[in-house]
């Protein structure tokens, strides 16, 4: 019988030792995090949100953050629930009492932080939103394409991002964003 | 590239966040059981394919994830307009109407051949 223990398998993340970016981007995997997706009717969004303990929000494009976790608005209907902790949000969301959908996504998405006075740029290169700052402003989130792969842009600060993508497409979102990072500073 | 305006994100969006999902406001029969074949294949197989003016079925799907109706100029490509899901159909605004028959005016069409599908 095999001894477990000391054999125990260690957990490796999809850009674990990446880095990129150029004189004007900074590329770096963000840390893991635990991640729902989330479907609720527009009359249980408050006992969700007090059960989350952060307030869903019901406008589009934009993020509510509280107590270390972010509500990413993705439909009218779907949100994206980011904690950077070891979080209990699947418990949360199901003491709220009311009907729901919640799906832990933690290791299906990774993400990726770009940041510097390229980063908007740098995004842009596969991205086709506006992300100047009054069409784009902080906080604001969104469903979109980046290349060919759909990521889930949200504007942390006015000169940074992060990038919420599938695993299996975090290589490739990594390598266009270099490029576009590349592009950013010349 | 075209912008489509989403009815939920309420914003225009790139084209590729979309796409095409059939012709709009097709009713689903009341009792399905009793229809015969031939209401059956105009229910499901038999689409208009208008020249000019159609409405149609869109889904933001790299975007808010939902369907939506257009109503759409298929010699322009022009969108007329976007509604939400579950409205009936909304007359094109007039403004847009002209404009889409100036638009029209220089844009070179193949002549229509063939007859009404159905
Ligand atoms: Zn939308």
């Amino acid at each position: 019988m095999a001894e477990l223990g000391s054999h125990i398998a260690t957990r490796s993340l999809p850009l674990s030792g990446v880095h990129g970016g150029s004189s004007m981007v900074r590329l770096e995997p963000a840390a893991p995090a635990s991640r729902i997706s989330l479907r609720v009717r527009a009359e249980d969004v408050p006992a969700l949100s007090s059960a989350l303990g952060v307030d869903l929000p019901v406008k589009p494009k934009t993020s509510a953050y509280a107590n270390g976790r972010t509500a990413l608005w993705l439909g009218p209907d779907e949100w994206l629930v980011i904690d950077e902790g070891e979080s209990g949000l699947m418990t949360a969301a199901a003491n709220s009492g009311v009907l729901h959908s919640a799906t832990d996504v933690s290791h299906r998405n990774t993400a990726i932080l770009v940041s510097g006075p390229g980063a908007a740029a740098a995004i842009n290169a596969g991205c086709s939103q506006d992300l100047s700052l009054d069409v784009f402003p902080v906080g604001a989130c969104s469903r979109t394409l980046f290349g060919k792969v759909e990521i889930v842009l949200l504007r942390t600060a006015e000169d940074a991002f992060r990038v919420e993508v599938w695993r299996s497409f975090s290589d490739y979102a990594f390598g266009l964003l270099s490029e576009g990072a590349r592009d950013a500073a010349l | 590239m075209l912008l489509i305006h989403c009815p939920y994100c309420e914003e225009d969006r790139s084209e590729l966040e979309f796409r095409w999902a059939g012709e709009a406001h097709i009713a689903r029969p009341e009792n399905i059981a009793a229809i015969s074949d031939e209401e059956f294949a105009e229910f499901f197989f038999l689409r208009n394919n208008e020249k000019g003016l159609t409405y149609e079925r869109w889904r933001h799907i790299h975007g808010c994830g939902r369907f939506f109706n257009a109503a759409r100029d298929t010699i322009s490509d022009r969108f007329l307009m976007t509604y939400k899901a579950g409205l009936p159909k909304q007359p094109v605004p007039v403004a847009e109407e002209f404009a889409a028959i100036a638009e029209e005016k220089s844009v070179e069409t193949w002549e229509q051949t063939e007859g009404d599908a159905r």
